[in-house]
């Protein structure tokens, strides 16, 4: 016993540089795996005020740009409203304008992040706002991220740019899916596997979501197929994506909650048992 | 004594909010970001208990990921470089430590730029092997490590110089 305790007094140094090693490796596997990061992300009270009233400065510098974005976006909108006010003259009852799935709650960033591996967004609306985790996030030009940690007034979103992203995406003219990851080399390119070897890629091709998870809802834009190449089975491409969205400025997102996800998953959990 | 300690809360405070607010969004060329916050590592006091230091430099590499919530890659790299460093400084300052009287403002120039460097460059490959943590991005790994090195480095060294004359 005295043996023991000696040991542990002479290599105290070690044994805490090896015990507070082994827990920042936990951390680390822990935020390699998705959903599983529980104690340090930034959407706690400290980090997000502090993220807050730094963004409250740094915005101005961007205002001008962000209000051509958010003008385009309008003049858009407004095309679409008058396209549905020509149609609805012809009073008919069109049944896909009632009981949409889908609520939109808008959302700042406060924090972006494209250099690293695995990119982290943070937001300032949180649970306040019901938003809750796994909801997708969008902006005018495209897909963003997904909503990852959340607290009471800030959320944390794992940006596209992410090499633990996972979405399901289509090509835009046929109905051939795959799905979307990040190889980590540069925030203008994703990557799109799993599209069967049958399906008519061809470059300038658009990708848009395929709505086949309760995330996001069918039809949001994503890029533009770049190159593609045949993967090493030469069964599936691999299609290199040209991103719509500039994610090293962007500021103004969309939050999208999907009512029916609830349903959908207890759905599909049934029929899998 | 007590002054040291205000220094040394102040220069910790000081170097994690200027990490997090600027120098996290500087990407020069993309990806290449300085890691500046590793000074508080390499400047705290030598004759200090190791015990302390080593769960100091524990915090403060939390607190940076808590920030860029990176999991835990700063820790890591963080508590290695706290440990390792008395083998570095004998290796770098030799008998001026044996006697254990470095000061970093009267040091050899070149001795404190090869402490500084050696330092960095175990920090940045712990930190960007764990961040890619991917083996078969081992390029990748060491070209971010490298030129994330250079440029860490020259801050450092930039940083050391502007402040010693004050405290002169």
């Amino acid at each position: 016993m005295q043996q023991i305790v000696n040991f542990i007094i002479r290599n105290k140094t070690f044994l805490l540089f090896l015990l507070l090693f082994t827990i920042s490796l936990f951390f680390t596997i822990q935020s390699h795996s998705y959903h599983k990061s529980k104690f340090v992300n930034s959407a706690n009270f400290l980090t997000g005020s502090i993220y807050k009233s730094s963004n409250s400065i740094s915005q101005y510098f961007n205002l001008k740009r962000q209000n051509e974005i958010l003008i385009g976006e309008n003049s858009r909108l407004n095309e679409l409203l008058y396209k549905i006010k020509d149609s609805s003259s012809l009073s008919v009852i069109d049944s896909s304008r009632f009981s949409i799935p889908f609520r939109f709650t808008a959302a700042k960033i406060i924090k972006n992040s494209y250099s690293l591996s695995n990119n982290v967004i943070l937001i300032d609306k949180g649970r306040k706002d019901s938003l809750d985790q796994d909801f997708g996030v969008i902006n005018s030009n495209g897909i963003v991220g997904v909503i990852d940690k959340i607290s009471k007034n800030y959320a944390t979103v794992i940006s596209i740019l992410n090499t633990n992203i996972n979405i399901s995406a289509k090509l835009k003219k046929t109905n051939h899916f795959g799905s979307l990851f990040w190889d980590g080399k540069s925030h203008d390119f994703i990557q799109l596997t799993d599209i069967p070897k049958i399906a008519p890629v061809e470059i300038g091709d658009t990708i848009v979501t395929s709505g086949r998870s309760t995330i996001f809802p069918k039809g949001i834009q994503i890029g533009v197929v770049n190159d593609f190449k045949l993967d090493a089975a030469e069964n599936y491409f691999i299609i290199n994506l040209k991103l719509f969205n500039d994610m090293t400025n962007i500021e103004h997102v969309y939050v999208i909650e999907n009512k029916d996800a609830e349903e959908i998953k207890t759905l599909l959990n049934t029929t899998n048992e | 004594m007590n002054n040291i300690v205000t220094i040394h809360v102040v220069r910790f405070l000081v170097l994690v909010l200027a990490q997090i607010l600027i120098l996290n969004h500087i990407n020069f060329l993309g990806y290449i970001n300085p890691y500046l916050y590793i000074l508080f590592v390499a400047l705290y006091p030598i004759k200090n208990s190791r015990t302390l230091f080593i769960f100091l430099s524990f915090l403060l590499g939390l607190t940076i990921d808590m920030f860029s919530d990176s999991g835990g890659v700063h820790a890591a790299a963080c508590v290695t470089i706290a440990y390792v460093r008395p083998v570095v400084l004998k290796f770098c300052f030799g008998m001026v430590y044996e006697h254990q009287a470095v000061k970093f403002n009267q040091v050899d120039f070149g001795a404190k730029v090869i402490y500084i460097s050696i330092l960095t460059l175990i920090h940045h490959l712990i930190l960007f092997s764990l961040e890619i943590f991917n083996f078969s991005k081992i390029i990748l790994t060491l070209q971010k490590t490298l030129f994330s090195s250079v440029f860490t480095i020259l801050l450092c060294v930039l940083i050391t110089i502007i402040f010693s004359k004050n405290s002169k």
